[in-house]
């Protein structure tokens, strides 16, 4: 039906469809929203989402294009070495500034007081008590200088530091034969990983950034760093670890960025 | 009359089979979903100082895009990988492209130049041709190892190495979907001089 539409208009057709809707709606209108609504008007892209016509958003091909990305999901899970690692290097090659990137602006980082902190555990754990900041910097740390590589292209080496999130998750009791773990963090951002990528030797609890206390920017006071993940699959600010079978899905994810997120 | 002679042969002798003909299609629908949602990821972190106009990408935003890609790969990796076996194992890469010698290039492109070189019998392929049609099946195959680099850096180390890391991979990608294009400008305006190779390339004859 949508498809029709669009092929009975010519584009002249179309655009006096546009004027015509335009004559009808602004006069429905308060002259301030009139205005505002003549400036930025009705264009023919517009109406081509309208008629729901564009390629991208027609929903056959939207679904064809999800069970792709399912199929990719499972074609990097089977590609994934457990232990083959990212490139490593040396100090000096670290980018300053190192870029901050969210779904939000620098003036919206969230302000977690350390002092409150707590990290909740749930889920298929044994022992499910949380944990304090003071508590997580006693435990044994590693670190490391790796490329953050971003969704968008772009990439970034920096140094992180904190403790490998397999022993956190052994110390823990996780039932380690479970699909997913998923994070929950204190800007409202949320998203999972395999259980293969939780347990790679370079997938840290990052408490440091650059020998410092991981300044909010970064993600205070906790961030999972994966040099084997995609920038988006790197939650920072966590409250909540658990450990489920349940499918969590991601904040970016659920909008069509690909789950498994490897790199 | 209608005894093939080899190169010659007879007017209504297959010029492209069908596995080619096929293969040459669906590549040029896998290169058009692949080069215009490439070219949305690019604008999301460009390298140089432009952008692609956004009408004339595919995806609607970055995620979308990235879906498109990550889709259209398997085409035309499977579609590129079937189209090269099938030339060996058939023979035809041998046939039609080779000899390719330097003397005989430069003699063709000098007579190109002068607008005498002869490219209308679509049963034989010049120097020029045939450097052009070798060259653009190693820009295919730069394109998709340059692009599982970008892809799975972590897990192809050997590639991402001799591609000089993630960062020169980039700009591998991007030098090869331009120099395909180059390719497809020269090839698309050939075929509007040679306007039967198209027929050809469309029925076989």
């Amino acid at each position: 039906m949508k498809k029709m539409i669009r092929t009975i208009f010519s584009p002249a057709e179309t655009q006096d469809v546009v004027n015509e809707a335009q004559r009808l709606i602004a006069r429905q209108l308060e002259s301030s929203s009139r205005r505002r609504f003549l400036r930025q008007g009705l264009t023919l892209g517009g109406v081509a989402m309208l008629t729901g016509c564009d390629i991208s958003d027609n929903a056959g091909v939207e679904k064809a294009l999800n069970s792709v990305s399912g199929f990719n999901d499972r074609v990097q899970h089977w590609l994934f070495g457990s232990d083959r690692l990212a490139p490593e290097y040396p100090e000096s090659a670290i980018t300053r500034p190192f870029p901050f990137n969210a779904f939000y602006g620098e003036e919206d980082i969230p302000q977690v007081s350390g002092e409150d902190y707590r990290l909740n555990i749930a889920g298929k754990v044994l022992d499910k008590r949380s944990w304090s900041l003071p508590e997580l910097y006693n435990m044994a740390q590693v670190s490391q200088v790796t490329r953050h590589i971003c969704v968008e292209g772009w990439s970034a080496i920096g140094k992180w530091g904190g403790v490998p999130f397999a022993d956190f998750l052994r110390l823990i009791g996780a039932d380690l034969s479970a699909q997913y773990i998923s994070f929950k963090c204190a800007d409202d951002y949320y998203t999972s990983i395999d259980m293969k990528t939780a347990l790679h030797p370079q997938t840290l609890l990052a408490l440091t950034y650059d020998g410092q206390i991981l300044p909010p920017k970064y993600g205070y006071p906790m961030k999972l760093r994966m040099p084997t993940k995609l920038g988006y699959k790197n939650p920072k600010h966590i409250q909540v670890i658990e450990v489920t079978n349940t499918f969590p899905g991601g904040y970016w994810e659920d909008q069509g960025y690909n789950w498994f997120g490897g790199s | 009359m209608n005894v093939s002679t080899g190169e010659a042969g007879s007017r209504s002798e297959i010029i492209h089979p069908l596995w080619l003909r096929l293969t040459h299609w669906l590549n040029l629908l896998a290169v058009l979903m692949m080069v215009t949602s490439g070219w949305r990821i690019y604008n999301a972190s460009p390298l140089f100082d432009f952008n692609f106009p956004a009408e004339i990408t595919l995806g609607g935003w970055l995620g979308g895009a990235l879906q498109w890609h990550f889709a259209a790969m398997w085409l035309f990796g499977f579609n590129g990988l079937f189209y090269l076996v099938m030339n060996v194992a058939s023979g035809r890469i041998k046939r039609k492209f080779w000899p390719l010698n330097l003397r005989g290039l430069l003699a063709d492109i000098s007579a190109a130049l002068r607008g005498k070189l002869q490219h209308s019998d679509p049963h034989h392929y010049n120097m020029v041709q045939r450097l052009a049609y070798l060259f653009v099946m190693f820009d295919g195959v730069i394109l998709v190892l340059s692009g599982l680099v970008l892809w799975k850096s972590v897990q192809f180390p050997l590639l991402r190495e001799l591609l000089g890391g993630y960062e020169t991979a980039r700009y591998v990608h991007f030098l090869a979907m331009a120099s395909l294009l180059g390719f497809v400008l020269l090839h698309v305006v050939m075929v509007a001089v040679v306007p039967k190779t198209l027929l050809a390339m469309l029925r076989g004859r």
